[in-house]
Parts: C-alpha cells; structure tokens; sequence
C-alpha cells in the first residue's frame, strides 16, 4: 500500500481510524491490530486485533514512528496497535498549551 | 488532510455538545456537521469556485467555512467596513464566487461579474435543504482559506492558507477534546480576521462552544460574558483597555472567565499591569501570529506573566511586554538585513519556520526560503531565555540621521508617563536628519503634560537621539478595529497638525 498525506484508513479488526498527517514515499505496510488497514469506508473482517496488539488507541492523538517520517492522525478511537513494516507507532506526546485564539 | 475533519472529528466525539451559541438552543457538533455537509451540496451546485463571506459574525460563517472546506473550495471572507471602490475591488479578484452578503450591504456589491450575491438567511435555508454533497477528496495542498491582508500600501495582499497549514496549526497546538463541556469562548474579532478564523477552528477541535458578538462594545461583551457563562476570550488590546473601564465602572467582575489572549498589536505594558491587577484570577495569554502563519506562533503563558509581574529582576519584569516562546514545531529566528541569524539581544527581523506557516499569496507565489524559513517583516529580538520581543513593522522603523529607532521603544517611555493615556509615534520628513520623531500625544482626561515635559521624559529613559522631535497634543489615536495603529494615517496628518 502506499500512504498518501490527506488518505485516510480504517482498522480491518476494530473502529479505528486515522488520516495521514506525513507519509513516507513508496511502499509500505500499515498494520492496526496486526491486519493491514483498509481505505476508510471498506469493510472489516470481523476478526478480532492479535493478542499483544490490542493497545487502546484514543482519539485525537498523532502517532509516530522513531525516525518521525510517518505521522498518523486518530480519527477514531479503538483496539489494536498500530504498526508501519513492522514498527509499533507511539503517540506523539504534546504538553497542552494554553488556548491563544 | 481537510480542516473539515476538525469539526468532522469532534460531532464523531460528541455529537450533541453544544458547537455554537446558547448552551440551551444552540447548535450542537452533529448539527453543524450536518448542515455544513448540506451548505456544501449546494455550493457544489453553483458555478462558484470560492464562497466569500461578507457578514459579520454568526453561526453562518462556521457553516460557511466548513461548508467550502467540504466542498473543496477556498473560503474568503472580506472585510465589510472597507470604502466601496475599494471592496469591490477585492470581490472581483474572487471570481466566478458566491458571496454571502450581510442585508445591508446588498446595494454594495451589485453588478460585479462573475459574483453571485445570497443573503445570510437564504445560505442558512441551504444548510437544511436536505442536499447530498459529493464527498470529494480534497488534498492537504488545496487553499482552504483567502485573507486580504491590510497592507498600507497598494493592493491589499491575498494570504492562501492551504488545508495543511490550518490543520498542522491545529493538531500542533490544541488538544482534541480538552475542554470541558463548561467551557465557551467569546469571540469578538471579525471574521476576516485570521484570529476569527482559528477561533472556530481551535474552539471546534477543544469541544469549546463559542458565543458570538457581531462586533466589538465593551458593555455588552462584559454582560455577555457574564450572561453566557464565558470562560475563555480573545481580544485586541484597544479591547481590553476598554472592557477593563467597563469592569471598574460597573464594580463587578466576570466569575466565569478563567482565561484571556490577546493580541493583533502591541499589547502597553500598563494595560495589561492593570488587567492583571484587576482579573486576578485570570490567566492571561500573549500571542504573537501573522495571517501568513495560520495564526499564532508564540505565546506567553499564564505562568510567564505571574513569574514577571511578580519578579524584582527587572529582566523578568519586562517579559510582561514579550510574546513569550514559540510553540512547539515552530522555529523562530532573528536575522540581519542580510539574512544571516544574529546572537540573542540583537535587534533584527522576525523570521518563522513551521509546518503551519504558508507565507503565500495569489499571484505572487510563496515568499519562502528553500528551507521553508518566511521573512514576517516584523523587527525585534529574542533574550538569552528565548522570550521573543516584536517591535513592530519594519517598514514602521524611523531612520533618523542612519541610526534605526523603533516606535514602540520611544511609545512605551512616553505611555509610561502619568499624565498620558495613549502615544503613538511616527517618522516624519525632516530636512536635517532624513527622518524625525513625532509623537502623538492623548492625554489623560484632567491631566496636563507639556511638549517638553514629554520630551525630558523620553530622555530621561533613553537616549537623546529618540527624543521627538515633535510632540503632537490629539484627542484620541486612529485604529482599525482590530486594533492595529494606523501609523500612515498619523503621517498623512503630520503636516496638518503640525
């Protein structure tokens, strides 16, 4: 599959879902659960996220790899880990910041 | 990724929070996904490539800007205070448009070609009308925003502010859902305005309901405020000046209101002195944005201000007139006429780095380096902490005899000054040295200040080369309404007052 700023994927095996805030060029394999995702609006399998990646994902957080070329959006909250070729994504910790607008 | 996935976001998170107005009555999160979604069927449906706002503040301009973004077509909202010739020259450079037209100023923009003109109310009537829209993808790098930039000189600018931009803003600097259902945030700035704009966007993506006020008055912001249970606020300074003599003319402060920003000019270090003395409980938020940066890129925080406010090292002290540190994925650099960075202390030009920042207009391209760095154009320093300190416009510096003095220096001296309620301070022509200082002078009602007693102030603050030249006694200082001084205005008048 390739990633593209702006696409957006579901969880084969739980309702997560993300947007891609920066993808890397070329090729990968985007897994939730330890099932590829699929394009938002595809329909899961039904089965369940593999026992040791059923981390609870929450809404609203950014999630990244270690050499930050991916970032992931959560739309949707769910179960299932989140990995890119293999590599568990960590949310990206932000202190919150006092409102300015 | 689209700003509409913000709001998207938030009515999949809590449908029936309330998004806009009364916390009885007022449009939930799913309503105005839901109408956007019809308003953008429609726009779908017209030959228009942007959708132009002409209004002041309602919920029809959330349902706009959501409605475009879904739509996949740019969002303008004009400025309806400017003369007409002026105005109609703006909505003919957004064509083929739809402008959705406040009743009175209808008669304005008839016959421009390629602009359809519809009421508020009949926009509105579109939002449930029942249309399907398209659900088009749109792309990170589509323009999602146009602002007119109120250059003093020639043309005004259109700023593109690209989906990417907005959203990295948002998802970089507020926290999804981190209100409380409680909270409601009072939104005065026009929708022009970049801070009108990111209002709705950071209030949507926080789960913050905003309350609206067509425009600006002290009185019934104050009574708003309390009425509706306000939290959260933003303000320019001239509003803050005023909404502050309404809270001591009243005798009677907001109970609700917990936090208050501002910005959009330079903030007098007396008047938030006294904000902070009267709103003790308040915590108040500098914050420094360009309409080019999707909106703020440096704040001082609630604690920065109680550290200064309450500190004997007069180093601290004066963070009070700072705009604090950047936010977290934005840089900030000070450099040299030529470009190259210069060491904390030295005086400079403002230069921002960021994911959010576009640095983009119509017709001229993007004004970035090929490392992504945009000039602002704005002067000032960083300290050794790392607190950024904005003097101002570049193009506002005087240039007296080769040496650069900035306004706000000599302003800040002169305000400081008992007698004196408000200064500004411009460069006027002067045979001698090229540029001199002029000072227009407000005083307080009941006060009196000589020319030069005014004069030995500033002397006595700094050095002699920023004494005015001319001290100028007015009734009260020309500003726009978001309280930007309009330091050309005080120079065309120069002459005159002399």
């Amino acid at each position: 599959m390739e990633l593209k700023a702006g696409s957006r994927w579901t969880s084969a095996v739980s309702d997560v879902e993300v947007v891609v805030v920066k993808a890397p060029a070329g090729d990968v394999a985007l897994h939730c659960g330890g099932h590829e995702m699929l394009p938002l609006g595809t329909e899961g399998s039904g089965e369940a996220p593999e026992a040791g990646l059923s981390e609870e994902i929450p809404v609203g957080k950014r999630f990244s790899n270690e050499a930050g070329d991916v970032e992931l959006l959560i739309t949707k909250a769910g179960t299932g880990t989140i990995q890119l070729n293999g590599e568990t994504l960590g949310v990206k910790a932000a202190k919150p910041l006092p409102s300015s607008d | 990724m689209n700003v509409a996935l913000l709001l998207e976001m938030m009515a999949g998170g809590a449908p029936d929070r309330v998004a806009i107005g009364s916390k009885n009555g007022g449009l939930t999160y799913g309503e105005l996904l839901e109408r956007a979604q019809q308003g953008a069927a429609w726009l779908e449906g017209t030959a228009a490539e942007k959708l132009v706002m002409l209004d002041v503040n309602s919920e029809a301009l959330p349902l706009a800007l959501y409605a475009a973004a879904i739509a996949g077509k740019p969002f303008v909202p004009v400025n309806y205070r400017l003369a007409d010739d002026r105005l109609r020259q703006i909505l003919a450079r957004t064509t083929p448009s739809v402008s959705i037209t406040a009743q009175d100023a209808l008669s304005r923009v008839e016959g421009i070609d390629g602009l359809d003109v519809i009421t508020r109310e009949a926009f509105l009537e579109h939002t449930t009308a029942g249309g399907e829209h398209a659900g088009t993808f749109v792309t990170p790098d589509e323009i999602a925003i146009i602002l007119f930039t109120s250059g003093t000189t020639g043309d005004p600018k259109a700023a593109l502010l690209r989906h990417e931009h907005v959203v990295a803003y948002i998802v970089g600097s507020v926290e999804f859902m981190g209100s409380s259902e409680d909270e409601a945030a009072l939104v005065s700035v026009p929708p022009y305005h970049i801070a009108g704009i990111s209002a709705i966007l950071s209030s949507t993506y926080s789960g913050r309901r905003i309350v609206y006020m067509p425009q600006f008055e002290p009185t019934e912001w104050v009574n708003t405020a309390r009425a509706e249970g306000i939290t959260h606020a933003m303000v320019v300074p001239t509003m803050l000046d005023r909404i502050l003599d309404e809270i001591e003319a009243q005798g009677e402060s907001i109970p609700s209101l917990k936090h208050l920003s501002y910005g959009g000019g330079r903030m007098p270090i007396p008047v938030i002195e006294r904000a902070m003395h009267l709103l003790p409980n308040i915590g108040f938020v500098n914050a420094y944005g360009l309409t080019e940066t999707s909106s703020t890129v440096a704040i001082l925080t609630p604690d920065d201000h109680h550290e200064a406010v309450r500190s004997t090292d007069p180093k601290i002290y004066a963070r009070l007139g700072s705009v604090g540190k950047p936010l977290p994925g934005v840089e900030v650099e000070i450099r040299d006429d030529e470009g190259k960075p210069v060491p904390a202390g030295t005086k400079g030009e403002i230069w921002v780095r960021g994911e959010q920042v576009s640095g983009e207009y119509e017709g001229v391209g993007h004004v970035l380096t090929p490392d992504g760095w945009f000039p602002t154009k704005d002067g000032g320093y960083l300290d050794e902490d790392g607190f950024l300190y904005v003097e101002g416009r570049l193009d506002d510096v005087i240039v007296r005899g080769g040496e650069n003095l900035s306004p706000g220096e000599i302003e800040d001296v002169i305000l400081s000054h008992d007698a004196v309620a408000d200064v500004g301070v411009v460069g006027v022509p002067d045979q001698e040295w090229g540029e001199a200082v002029a000072a227009f002078v407000v005083l307080h009602e009941g006060k009196d200040a000589t020319a030069e007693e005014i004069c030995e102030h500033v002397v006595s603050e700094l050095r002699s080369s920023r004494r005015p030249a001319h001290v100028i006694f007015i009734e009260e200082l020309p500003y726009n309404e978001t309280g930007k001084l309009l330091r050309r205005v005080l120079r065309e008048d120069f002459p005159a007052s002399k």
